[in-house]
């Protein structure tokens, strides 16, 4: 195998509610949803109705600038809610499924006797083309694109991330499959990157036509954005793809066996949940059916995702489209008495400016509180103690706040996306939203170039 | 504190838009949020925040200049009584610096706090918590004779031209504190400078013991008298008359500490900082052409403000050179200069807080170069990829 390369800078937040490794098959949703808003820069258009009937795979909606790329229902049922937010902007198209799913079918083929514009075709059909994104921007692809490579970040480094090497388990076939879709879609390298620091799963280590890539270091290693800038950094004007491993193998599901079959495994995890553990359900299931009874009492928050870079939903919401993930954890809405002055030994800071530094090992349990208020810059240094990149993240954070496209190119925004800055803004003294910056940031940036 | 926080909760509509006191919004919320830190939640992006803040920072600076302070109150106490010949009990030292240190230091606060509650107001923001560190700064960089109302007049003056013309905390070029001594510095040099102004009452004792100069140690080397340096031993625990918190590199060693532990101060410029003193003290000993240039260069650093301008003062984030590598020049020429002014320019025997000015003028410079360099850097791979 090739060379380990080693993260430096990073930081592990180390959270009680690790899942433990157990399967459970959730009770089967009743309703499943798709949401717009997990495509950034997505302009829906609807295709249905409610009251219609859909499969596992008919269009729900599509993209209004790029009218190939279709989004499909994961199950087959009866379309019910169309829930809208703020201007009437789409946010959820719920579904009742039924019992049984049905499925349209996309027909089983042989990828190696595809062309690419065959396979393409059929990703967009199916609405699996969504699952491959682009960098720059942190967008879905755009299917006329031929990118240089393509990147597939087998591990997660964020905290509690569920363990993709469990997951994968006994997929090997259909990994493969949707390796070898893919490698039909760029001539150049397909990029597999594997921690370091374990043997990773067969499925891995086997997998044919790929370069395998080791890491090893504390989060953000696992971000795709991170191994692609050690690997072949982006610049101005090149274009390269990366997929989930899990939506890897939904993609191999379609071509062997012609349906767009949307099971996936989520870990369910956070201090709040009662027995952590990984579940098998559809895409875009309400997550009702799996917190339900499974969580402490109290004042909560649901997220789809990470505790970093993830989404609050209710706690009858719906997995997002990319999440193999979901968090519960306790809201912070209470008042701390001189809570800043405190030892502090329960209080986790990347600083040592709490004792808890005396007990590095120890798992946290963390609220949604911002442990302070919001202020202009202060401090130096910290982002670049948890950004392993080449990048002066304050001067590029700056330069998006006024707006200065031209600083933005010259500082790297091309390379970056906002969650590979998450670490930042939690570790962040000033409380700035570094987020939000950068992902205003790469939309000016986008529209701009486009 | 349950009752403490229904009380507040009670009487803060007062203190909101049209509320009968509205014009003291900051200043509540201010005083609110040092009791208690607000409920407020995350609403986008990362749903844990790390649970530093600006107060837990700034009081953790605070907290590393104690040592300094507490032993700049004793050595008030120590110079007085060497003054006038007498030896008194370790606690009557200390009483008589601290009676003599602590309104220099409710003064700062007071003059400065005002100063900031009312610009917050009339921006409409946070009071910010920076000037917990300034003001706990102006007073171990002043001679302890240094009437009041001075100290409350470049207090002033430092918070409103040093930092609030510039948009505040976080936005000001110079390092308010040391705007504050330099005002004085020039405003008022028969107070800043001289044998008289460095122990307590000594304008004014009748009764000194012979010989007694009350000048420090620097202004005596600065005069060529070398043989009346004292030993480095006394000059590193800080027995010696100087301002108020800078004597001791002991006790401002023990803040560094403080400061490199928790990770709130950046260990680049502190070492790059006594890294350019040191060169430009073995340059100044190799040409030796008069007695002060020969003062060995590890004693130079001892000397007067520089280990306190290096540990407190070159470092404060906001002055100081922003991007890692721009930390290193800014230290090391912060050092370099700072001797430099010191040993060369015969009209101030002190050239630290010079030094450190003149840096933070520059310290934009260095990171725009800095910062160049990265983006060169990314041009030419794009050029070599496309």
């Amino acid at each position: 195998m090739s060379n380990v390369i080693k993260i430096r800078k990073g930081l592990d937040i180390k959270l009680k509610g690790k899942a433990e490794k157990i399967f459970s098959k959730a009770g089967m949703s009743a309703r499943y949803a798709l949401k717009p808003t997990d495509f950034q820069g997505l302009t829906p258009k609807l295709k249905v109705n409610i009251d219609d009937k859909v499969k596992a795979g008919t269009p729900l909606f599509f993209d209004k600038y790029n009218p190939d790329v279709l989004f499909t229902s994961p199950v087959s049922g009866t379309v019910v809610e169309i829930n809208r937010g703020e201007r009437r902007r789409i946010e959820e198209v719920v579904v009742q499924a039924d019992p049984e799913i049905e499925y349209e079918d996309f027909g089983k083929a042989d990828v190696q006797e595809l062309s690419r514009d065959n396979i393409t075709a059929k990703l967009l059909q199916s609405g699996l083309w969504p699952f491959i994104r682009q960098r720059p921007y942190s967008i879905i692809a755009n299917p006329k694109d031929e990118p240089r490579a393509i990147f597939i970040s087998a591990f997660d480094t964020a905290p509690l991330a569920p363990d993709y090497d469990f997951i994968v388990k006994d997929q090997e076939k259909e990994f493969q499959a949707g390796i070898n879709v893919l490698s039909k879609l760029t001539s150049g390298k397909i990029h597999l990157n594997v921690n370091a620091d374990y043997p990773p799963s067969p499925v891995f280590s086997k997998a044919q036509g790929v370069q395998i890539n080791q890491f090893t270091g504390p989060h953000p290693a696992g971000n795709v954005g991170i191994q692609i800038h050690h690997i072949d950094p982006i610049i101005k004007g090149s274009l390269v793809w990366y997929v989930n491993p899990q939506d890897v193998i939904t993609i191999g599901r379609l071509f062997l066996n012609g349906i767009y079959d949307a099971s996936k495994i989520i870990a369910l995890t956070g201090s709040e949940v009662i027995k952590p553990k990984y579940y098998k359900l559809i895409a875009g299931s309400s997550i009702e059916s799996i917190v339900k009874d499974n969580v402490q009492p109290g004042n909560l928050r649901h997220i789809s995702g990470n505790v970093l870079t993830g989404t609050k939903i209710l706690p009858s919401g719906y997995l997002g489209f990319y999440d193999s993930h979901v968090t519960v954890i306790p809201e912070g809405n209470h008042f701390e008495f001189i809570g800043w002055a405190k030892p502090g030994f329960n209080k986790f800071s990347m600083s040592r400016s709490f004792f808890s530094w005396l007990m590095p090992n120890r798992e946290y349990k963390l609220d949604t509180n911002m442990n302070g208020g919001k202020r202009a810059y202060v401090m130096t240094g910290e982002y670049n103690k948890v950004l392993p990149m080449n990048i002066f993240p304050v001067q590029l954070i700056k330069s998006i706040l006024v707006d200065d496209i031209d600083m933005m190119e010259k500082l790297g925004i091309y390379e970056v996306s906002e969650e590979d800055f998450a670490l930042c803004e939690f570790v962040c003294t000033s409380k700035t939203e570094v987020q939000s910056i950068i992902r205003k940031g790469l939309d000016l940036m986008h529209k701009e170039m486009s | 504190m349950k009752s403490l926080r229904s009380y507040i909760d009670k009487i803060k509509p007062n203190f909101q838009k049209g509320g009968k006191f509205e014009k003291l919004e900051s200043t509540f919320e201010a005083f609110e949020t040092f009791l208690f830190v607000p409920d407020k939640v995350t609403t986008q992006g990362a749903h844990i925040r790390d649970s530093i803040d600006m107060k837990r920072t700034m009081s953790l600076v605070v907290l590393a200049l104690i040592p300094a302070t507490l032993f700049g109150m004793w050595n008030v106490g120590n110079q007085y009584y060497q003054s006038i010949g007498e030896s008194v009990p370790f606690l009557q030292v200390f009483w008589f610096g601290f009676l003599k240190v602590l309104p220099i230091i409710i003064v700062t606060y007071v003059a400065g706090l005002a100063t900031e509650f009312i610009f917050a107001q009339i921006r409409g923001h946070e009071v910010n918590e920076g000037f917990l560190v300034t003001g706990m700064l102006i007073p171990l960089i002043l001679p302890v004779n240094i009437p009041l109302w001075m100290v409350a007049v470049a207090t002033v003056f430092a918070v409103i031209i040093g930092k609030e013309v510039f948009g505040g905390t976080g936005m000001n070029i110079l390092n308010p504190a040391l705007t504050a001594r330099a005002f004085l510095f020039f405003a008022y040099p028969g107070d800043m400078s001289g044998d008289q102004v460095w122990i307590s009452g000594l304008k004014h004792t009748q009764h000194l013991v012979d010989g007694f100069s009350g000048a420090t140690p620097l202004a005596n080397a600065a005069l060529g008298n070398v043989d009346k340096l004292p030993s480095a031993s006394d000059m590193f625990f800080g027995f010696i008359p100087g301002s108020i918190g800078e004597t001791s590199t002991l006790a401002i060693l023990i803040g560094a500490a403080i400061l490199l532990y928790t990770g709130i101060g950046g260990w680049k410029i502190m070492l790059s900082t006594f890294i350019g003193g040191a060169v430009m003290g073995i340059i100044l000993n190799i040409f030796a052409v008069n007695p002060f240039m020969a003062i060995p260069w590890w004693q130079q650093l001892l000397l007067g403000g520089f280990a306190f301008g290096a540990v407190f003062m070159a470092t404060d984030p906001v002055t100081a050179a922003q991007t890692e590598r721009g930390k290193w020049i800014y230290g090391f020429l912060t050092g370099l200069l700072a001797i430099l002014i010191r040993v060369l320019n015969p009209a101030y025997p002190e050239g630290v807080m010079l030094a450190i000015l003149l840096m933070n003028v520059f310290a934009p410079l260095i990171d725009h170069y800095v910062i160049e360099a990265n983006v060169k850097r990314r041009m030419r791979r794009a050029k070599v990829n496309a």
